[in-house]
């Protein structure tokens, strides 16, 4: 079997990890940061989340580099449809 | 002459024949499983790309309709999801490493705690009902008709983009919830298998591929957190 | 080339291996799933030609003499989305890239084979609802279903179609799944990337686009129902929404469908062109990564149908200069297929009668496109007959057309019969032509100014009106000869050996039919794909098939 198996000390110290950034955007959220910052705050933090249980979890940092595409061309896909869509949106007050 | 005959091997009773090896199948069945979840996440995306055009347009009535979210009620799921990630990975681990009485506990301890996140949706859901702030005519006999001084209406401020907002809260956090419902029964489906021994350190794919469809319903509401609840807390919104 | 050692002769195939209704609705072999999906898309297309007909019929006169305005808008509605979802997106994929994907790869089955059958009872499920809603009263918005018509005004079955809209888009993930994984995990040992047929690197860029695309219109189609269900107004102005953001999500999966319509036909024109002409494909490469560049780029331009919808004239330059870019895969392509040809030992037969018109009407269907892919000549062109045009060039012209070649090239294998070879490239002669005289005619229409959907139209278009409804008759009566000589070639056909036309395929070197396993050995691949041998090694394949039916 070529599967590598995740050690529980690494699963219980990204479950800690998770609850930690939780928590902290829970409190950022209170803060009034300048400008765009609380969004920008937030999404980081829930990325980073997104990414430990990914990679973590989900096992894709010990899986094979097709999977790694996978994930990777998803999240491209869906930029695209960001992208292209607010090209729009973004620019209809150029005129 | 080359080589025209493959053996094949003595099969495990869970090998499908059309596969040559464990391993194939192992590696199909989890391909397989990502090349779905790909398409969960497109699923999502429009969702996600109608928030995010409404959320940029209206910024003010999504942070007043925000600011009326049960902040408790969101941040406690956001908990129980993340444990129930945790034990979902458990019972991975378990089954790999061939302890059953592990596997089994973390299967139940995941299943309880997803009721639990739909147990505390429900409980949202029926605040929301009370509060009229159920979108459209989704209830026949309780249109959208919340009172604008307990959402804390500022003037100039459209009633209706917050329904939009509450459009979208419901559209997400429902199709959210469906999933959770399917994953509460792929995880029943997997436990009663699990009794009859039927995942092992050799055999133990249908674990790893419903784990991965748990944890990307918990990574679809890391997201929608902070999106929903926490837009406009900063701007002076109070905790519940 | 390695000495090809025979088989173990075997009468047993995959269709008599087993009888019964229940071992048809039951099964799990790829093969009889094709031919369910065969049976029930023929089916559907019959129901979208009827349409046409009623069409091509009422156009016949500038006057709404044949059928009432919401009649005749819910029939051109109703030919698009039988169409396009339930024949042109899944035809090729289901029908040959269900029989051949395994065999091509040297495998024995898909990877999922009881989700390969779900995806046949989810289509016909969507295809159930869709009947029903028809039945009941039809709907009436356009196959592209436009709001806030749909949402707010249309007062036909948008519901129901919807629904069976977003069951069939099941269907065909769970298809474009099945293939992905098929083609990753499942290749015969000696089967690289590169020895692969083009046919599947085609389905394989068409499995991509199918499951980044149809999750889009799956919540799109939902968050229309939810609107017209429960007034919610995420598309209506009225209460904030944008109208253009449905235009933005349904096109965001159309656009790659007419992809997901044209690459596997491509793939088979590969096949087709090759094979006919005993040579390799010129530049093999450059045609598998154009099928996946198609795949990609096409994702890209979706905006070139809401260029007079109100969207941003800077985003217009964005989608009109990107329209412009995945032209070029299919333009090189068509060039490596022509380079091919050259010098090539070419040979008549109908499957390439077929691959030929492809590659001339794909290529008028293409360069029309970049008409329309213009901001300043689209605004002249859109949503007029120049549109329908082109379209119809690239979906019958094109698709329909390597369908057609497909099936015929295919049939003795998967049938065990040949097909009357003389009835093939007569029909294949009035399919060219009677879709020449219904289609070119509606380039000029459009040009001028002949709107799209409209029933009454002024006298002086009537003409080519005429000429469209004539070519449309002729096309019917070539489509109906194929489908009455093909189905007397299943019983009354000459028997096919397994190799018939002496092709290094390795879905040729087993019988005809094969049986369920497809193989009766798992093949170890070490030639190139289209390594032509003389033909005197690729005989000993059929010869031994002939001798032994000869015996038994």
């Amino acid at each position: 079997m070529s599967e590598h198996i995740v050690p529980v000390r690494v699963y219980v110290s990204i479950f800690l990890a998770l609850i930690v950034g939780t928590t902290l955007t829970v409190w950022a959220a209170f803060q009034d940061f300048p400008g765009p910052l609380n969004v920008i705050v937030a999404m980081t933090i829930a990325v980073v989340k997104a990414t430990l249980v990914v990679l973590y979890f989900m096992h894709v940092r010990y899986s094979a580099r097709l999977i790694w595409v996978i994930v990777a061309s998803a999240l491209f896909w869906m930029g695209i449809l960001f992208a292209l869509t607010f090209s729009d949106y973004l620019t209809r007050g150029w005129m | 002459m080359a080589e025209t005959y493959v053996e094949h091997e003595v099969s495990h009773p869970a090998l499908q024949h059309h596969f040559e090896n464990l391993e194939q199948q192992r590696e199909a069945g989890t391909l397989g499983m990502w090349v779905f979840l790909v398409t969960e996440i497109m699923f999502f995306g429009g969702m996600f790309l109608a928030y995010t055009l409404y959320r940029s347009k209206y910024p003010e009535a999504f942070a007043i309709a925000s600011n009326h979210l049960d902040i408790k009620l969101g941040a406690i799921n956001t908990a129980v999801l993340i444990f129930s990630s945790f034990t979902m990975a458990m019972a991975v681990y378990s089954t790999q490493v061939g302890k059953r009485r592990a596997q089994i506990i973390s299967l139940v301890l995941t299943i309880v705690l997803g009721l639990a996140f739909l147990g505390i949706k429900a409980v949202e859901y029926y605040q929301k009902y009370e509060d009229h702030l159920i979108p459209g005519s989704l209830i026949p006999g309780n249109p959208f008709n919340p009172d604008p001084h307990a959402m804390h209406l500022t003037p100039g401020v459209s009633m209706q983009h917050v329904q939009m907002f509450y459009w979208i809260y419901f559209a997400m956090t429902g199709m959210h919830a469906l999933h959770m419902i399917i994953g509460v029964g792929l995880l029943s489906v997997l436990l009663y298998f699990s009794l009859k021994r039927r995942y092992t350190p050799e055999y133990h794919n249908p674990v790893e591929v419903i784990g991965l469809y748990w944890h990307f319903v918990d990574i679809v509401w890391i997201f929608l957190f902070p999106l929903l609840y926490l837009l406009g807390r900063h701007l002076g919104g109070h905790a519940g | 080339m390695e000495t090809f050692v025979p088989p173990v002769p075997s009468r047993i195939n995959y269709i008599n291996a087993q009888y019964g209704l229940k071992s048809w609705l039951l099964t799990k072999d790829h093969k009889r799933i094709a031919l369910l999906y065969l049976g029930s898309i023929s089916f559907f297309f019959f129901i979208g030609g009827l349409y046409a007909m009623a069409i091509r019929l009422e156009l016949l006169t500038p006057q709404a003499d044949l059928l009432q305005s919401t009649t005749y808008n819910k029939v051109f509605t109703q030919h698009g989305i039988i169409m396009v979802f339930f024949f042109l997106i899944p035809s090729i994929p289901a029908t040959l890239g269900n029989f051949l994907v395994p065999m091509m790869i040297g495998a024995k089955d898909l990877a999922f084979p009881r989700i390969n059958l779900l995806s046949w009872y989810i289509y016909m499920l969507g295809g159930i609802v869709t009947i029903y809603a028809l039945l009941a009263g039809g709907v009436d918005t356009g196959w592209t279903f436009y709001t806030p018509f749909s949402t707010t005004f249309s007062n036909s079955y948008v519901v129901a179609t919807g629904l069976g809209i977003f069951i069939n888009g099941f269907s065909s993930i769970l298809t474009g799944l099945n293939f992905i994984v098929t083609i990753h995990t499942m290749r015969a040992p000696g089967m690289t990337w590169f020895r692969l047929p083009l046919f599947i690197w085609a389905h394989y860029a068409t499995s991509l686009i199918m499951i980044l695309g149809t999750p889009v219109i799956a919540i799109t189609i939902l968050l229309l129902a939810f609107e017209r269900l429960a007034h919610i107004g995420i598309f209506d102005p009225a209460v904030g929404g944008d109208p253009v953001l449905f235009q933005h999500l349904f096109w965001f999966y159309s656009h790659p469908a007419v992809y997901i319509m044209v690459l596997p036909g491509m793939g088979i024109i590969s096949e087709l062109i090759a094979n006919f002409s005993r040579k390799n494909i010129f530049g093999y490469s450059f045609v598998a990564f154009s099928s996946l560049a198609i795949a990609v780029f096409g994702f890209l331009v979706w905006g070139h149908h809401l260029f007079v919808a109100s969207q941003s004239v800077y985003a217009g330059m964005i989608f009109s200069f990107l329209s412009f870019a995945v032209a070029i895969p299919s333009a090189i392509k068509v060039f490596n297929w022509t380079a091919t040809l050259y010098k090539g030992s070419i040979s008549y037969d109908t499957p390439m009668l077929y691959a030929l018109g492809f590659i001339g009407l794909f290529t008028i269907g293409g360069m029309t496109g970049l008409f329309l892919a213009a901001l300043a000549v689209d605004v002249h062109l859109s949503d007029t007959y120049f549109v329908v045009a082109h379209f119809h060039y690239i979906m019958v012209g094109g698709t329909l057309l390597a369908y057609l070649g497909g099936l015929h090239f295919w049939w003795p294998k998967i049938t065990g019969r040949m097909y009357p070879e003389g009835w093939g490239r007569f029909s294949a002669l009035v399919v060219f032509i009677g879709f020449n005289l219904t289609f070119l005619p509606q380039f000029v229409l459009g040009y001028m100014g002949m709107p799209r959907r409209y029933h009454v139209y002024p006298a002086e278009f009537q003409v080519l009106h005429v000429l469209s409804t004539a070519g449309a008759s002729i096309l019917g009566v070539g489509l109906l000869i194929p489908l009455i000589y093909l189905m007397w070639s299943m019983r009354y056909g000459k028997v096919a050996s397994g190799n018939p036309w002496h092709l290094p395929g390795l879905e040729w070197r087993t019988q005809s039919p094969p049986p369920t396993e497809n193989f009766d050995y798992t093949p170890v691949v070490t030639w190139e794909a289209y390594e032509f041998a003389p033909p005197e090694e690729m005989e000993v394949v059929g010869k031994f098939r002939d001798e032994v039916a000869e015996k038994v």
